[in-house]
């Protein structure tokens, strides 16, 4: 059936069965790769994506609940790639193998939106559903702090 | 820096009018596969290549070529270092390109932490024979002599006429020249790149979605397969009804792929696959299968019963690998002798890209694959062997790797797409799930190992026997391969640096059950812990301070060559010479550690520090943590200190990295890392069964120290890992006197 949704500030009309995760639907259908999969059952966060503003894991929910909503995926992030946050993880060089930082990055904006000055304890708790595997683990706590005293 | 990169190579693709087409785009512009190497150039040629790692164009662009594959690590950005230094090419006009798998560029098996402590040499040859061939071009052009031309910031100079050339405008004059094979290196102090922090080249994709990976290649017409395998390791399939399968809605079809081969290689592992036309509709189709299995050989296999027989293997006797005196007549001499059992579990590596491929049948009947491989030509080997076509015909795409660990270095997932592509007729990409992964890899060895010293009236040591039982690697080579052997006693046994009069190093007996890899750091991960626990042990025993008795026992400063006391010990493929077991410079790693992390000082209640040390892959990595375990009996790892000694370094921001790495994934095997098998299947399948460290177990911070050295380089991915672990068991015992012997820590009741 036809899902339509916004993608990136895009209308999109996605010719889906409607339990097909909105992941493998923005993957496989909208064709935007920046999303990944890592797990499948909302345990590592690389699939994170905001669904009107609020992050979510796109593994766990179906393309139907995202009919007539915004997604944002890493690539509607910035126009030029230059979001406050994705400045700051190029600043500190917090990728590794870079797999992760999609949901990582996706994660870290909504902290930022929502507590404009987090600390460590708000950083560990907003970002513990996001797993890397490579441990940049430090240098997304610094890149944060980054940038927030950045956008303030 | 990246911007400047973005936009260049922005305009290069309009100029060759590549962009636009998005497919193209993606495989060619952002990881930068997909793309051949240089053709030898002709007169007239827009571009002329040295040697097979740079082509430079007419534009002024330097291309480099990267033969090796990027999983984190940061080769991408320390490989153009190198090259771009040893050429004096300027960072902003040199491109990179990922190079196909052929042999043509020597070894791409991007594992073993090899990339620059085998190819440093080689790498700076290449820029070294290029910046000389500009050289001699510039020179001819000019009628002057070559040795009165230099290069410098992309172009050449000649200080007596003021004449000076671009890179680029060098093209024709060189195009007709025959590279030099050999050309003197710059000196150290000339270094622009090597040494410095250089950003990482794919920070710009990396944080913008545009990074391709193994998973992220789309071909048209392309089909997308989800494979269910046989639950236990080199079962087969009986029988299967696919009827529900096919009606699920995007099921196109549905293969079975051939049973495992015996030894199971890197080859395919057998299993029925759904083909459909987008992964959900695969995944769901795959769990509509109905299969009946012959778990085959190794459908008993059990993880308790197993840990009994290996401990049991252990405990009884050996073969000796290493005589150092006489260990036995030390025991008897002994004052007082302690032993101790130590065990570590199966581990997999959990990439967070899980293995996937895409594989096409071209044309004339070759095959053109993409994929997330450390090792590209053995991926040509194996597809060329599945399609009993040559390797020739072969041509795998190197994509960006989505962390690799050693599980990226088999190329079976890479076997099955290019199978399926065969049978269905069409491209297809098989996508691993989490479990796939998790259960159906090739894993690190499960051990049991046996340490026992004995000391003097004083609490030295006078004797050390130390005896190693785990399923080998060699397995998947051999079936008949019955315990550890060659390499694997290399790692972190033969090449024991402690200063014991005897020494007795010994394997004992075990037979694989599971497919058997490598794992960051392979069996050094439990020979070190094993190992620096023990010798933590020893100090306690001995009534000393661990770090003062890590010293005493390392000696005074001298070169360890196992081959003194009978060992067959390979050093990592290179001469003790060039790459000594000093134990000077592990005791001055020793020093350093203990000193960052404060050794000594006024610990917060309930705190403790612990210290371990050992060489890996011909670098040193010493180790300190605090821990402390909090009311509801959590083990919280405060701070981990990590300093590494890697000879010469190339960018130290990336080996920082690694360290910080290395330790997370080490704590990762510390506290939560274990997987075992019931039935000859393995009982863990995702993030929840098979936990990782996570953002709020990390550290409050890590910090790194690299040492100062001129020597030749060592490796950096690996050596991190192996301390770690037993630095934070050693802490656990400071903190609280409870030692522990095996991991993870969780079964303890420690997370
Ligand atoms: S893929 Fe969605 S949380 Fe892991
Ligand atoms: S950077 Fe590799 S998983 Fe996070």
């Amino acid at each position: 059936m036809a899902i339509e949704l916004t993608i990136n500030g895009q209308a999109v009309s996605l010719d889906v069965e409607p339990d097909m995760p909105l992941l493998w639907a923005i993957r496989d259908l909208a064709g935007l790769t920046g999303t990944k999969f890592g797990c499948g059952k909302a345990l590592c966060g690389a699939c994170n994506v905001h669904l009107d503003g609020q992050v979510m894991r796109s593994c766990a929910i179906p393309v139907s609940a995202a009919a007539g909503r915004k997604v944002t995926t890493i690539e509607g992030l910035a126009a030029d790639g230059n979001h406050p946050v994705q400045v700051a993880w190029r600043e500190l060089n917090v990728a590794q193998c870079g797999y992760c930082q999609s949901g990582q990055i996706m994660s870290a904006v909504a902290l930022l939106e929502r507590n404009p000055n987090p600390s460590d304890d708000d950083i560990d708790a907003a970002m513990s559903g996001n797993i890397c595997r490579c441990g940049t683990y430090t240098r997304i706590r610094q890149a944060i702090h980054k940038a927030a005293e950045d956008r303030s | 820096m990246n911007e400047l990169r973005h936009i260049s190579r922005r305009e290069f693709l309009k100029r060759t009018g590549q962009a636009g087409g998005g497919l193209v785009l993606a495989l060619t512009f952002t990881s930068g596969c997909g793309r051949p190497g240089p053709e030898p150039a002709s007169k007239g040629a827009a571009s002329v290549a040295p040697n097979v790692y740079v082509n430079v164009r007419n534009d002024g662009i330097v291309e480099i070529i990267c033969h090796r594959s990027e999983m984190g690590q940061g080769i991408r950005t320390c490989l153009p270092q190198i090259i771009a230094d040893e050429m004096d090419a300027d960072w902003d006009r040199i491109e990179l390109i990922q190079a196909l798998g052929d042999a043509k560029y020597g070894d791409q098996n991007t594992d073993g932490s090899t990339s620059i402590r085998n190819q440093f040499d080689l790498l700076r040859i290449a820029g070294a024979t290029a910046r000389e061939m500009l050289i001699a071009a510039a020179a001819a052009e000019w009628g002057v002599p070559a040795a009165e031309c230099s290069a410098r910031e992309h172009a050449v100079h000649h200080e007596g006429s003021g004449k000076s050339a671009g890179f680029g405008d060098l093209v024709d004059a060189a195009a007709g020249l025959k590279a030099p094979t050999e050309a003197p290196f710059k000196s150290r102090d000339d270094y622009r790149y090597i040494g410095r922090s250089m950003d990482t080249i794919d920070g710009f994709a990396f944080t913008t979605g545009q990074a391709i990976y193994g998973i992220d290649t789309v071909l048209p017409d392309m089909l997308y397969a989800s494979i269910e395998r046989c639950p236990a390791s080199g079962g087969t399939v009986v029988s299967f009804d696919d009827t529900e399968a096919r009606a699920v809605s995007g099921v196109v079809d549905v293969i079975k792929l051939p049973d495992p081969t015996s030894p199971v290689l890197f080859n395919v592992l057998g299993g029925v696959a759904v083909l459909a036309t987008n992964t959900w509709a695969a995944q769901k189709g795959r769990e509509a299968l109905q299969i009946q299995w012959d778990r085959g050989a190794n459908g008993a296999h059990e993880s308790q019963a197993y840990r009994k027989a290996l401990e049991k293997s252990a405990t009884s006797s050996g073969k000796a690998a290493l005589t150092r005196g006489d260990v036995d007549a030390a025991f008897q001499a002994a004052d007082r002798v302690h032993e101790a059992v130590y065990y570590a579990p199966y581990l997999s590596q959990a990439p967070m890209e899980p293995p996937a491929a895409v594989a096409r049948i071209t044309e004339d009947g070759g095959c053109e694959a993409w994929a997330c491989t450390q090792n590209p030509q053995a991926a040509q080997d194996t597809l060329g062997a599945t399609l009993g076509i040559d390797k020739e015909k072969v041509k795998v795409h190197v994509t960006l790797l989505g962390g690799a660990f050693g599980r990226k270095s088999k190329p079976d997932f890479i076997a099955e797409a290019a199978w399926l592509a065969k049978q269905a007729g069409r491209p297809v990409k098989v996508t691993w799930t989490r479990e796939d992964d998790i259960r159906h890899g090739y894993f690190h060895s499960v051990s049991a190992q046996f340490l026992k010293a004995g000391f003097d009236a004083d609490g030295n040591a006078t004797g050390l026997l130390h005896r190693s039982c785990f399923p080998s690697i060699m397995s998947t080579f051999d079936p008949t391969a019955s315990g550890p052997g060659g390499f694997e006693l290399d790692l972190g046994l033969l090449d024991n640096p402690y200063d014991i009069a005897n020494l007795q190093i010994e394997t004992a007996d075990a037979k694989a059950h599971l497919r058997m890899g490598w794992l960051r750091s392979v069996c050094n991960v439990f020979h070190a812990f094993a190992l620096c626990g023990f010798v933590d042990e020893l100090a306690h025993v001995a009534g000393q301070d661990p770090r003062d008795h890590l010293l005493k026992l390392l000696g005074k400063p001298r070169q360890v060559d196992p081959a003194d006391d009978g060992a067959k010990y390979t050093n990592y493929g290179h001469p003790l010479e060039k790459h000594p077991i000093d134990t000077g410079r592990i005791a001055a790693v020793v020093e350093k550690v203990s000193d960052m992390a404060g050794w000594g000082r006024a610990l917060p209640d309930g705190h403790g520090l612990g210290i371990a040390v050992h060489r890996s892959f011909l670098s040193i990595v010493g180790s300190v943590a605090e821990v402390s375990v909090d009311t509801n009996g959590k083990l919280v790892v405060h701070d981990i200190w990590m300093v590494i000694d890697a000879g010469t370094v190339i960018n130290p921001d990336r080996v920082t990295s690694q360290m910080e790495g290395a330790a997370i994934f080490g704590m990762s095997i510390a506290l939560h890392g274990e997987i075992t098998a019931k039935d000859g299947a393995v009982v863990q399948g995702n993030f929840d069964t098979y936990p990782v460290v996570r953002m709020s177990e990390a550290p409050d911070a890590i910090h790194v120290h690299i040492m100062e050295s001129t020597a030749v380089p060592g490796g950096v991915g690996e050596p991190g890992v192996p301390p770690v672990a037993p630095a934070i068991v050693n802490a656990y015992f400071a903190a609280t006197g409870k030692r522990i012997r095996e991991l993870p820590l969780r079964n303890a009741g420690l997370t």
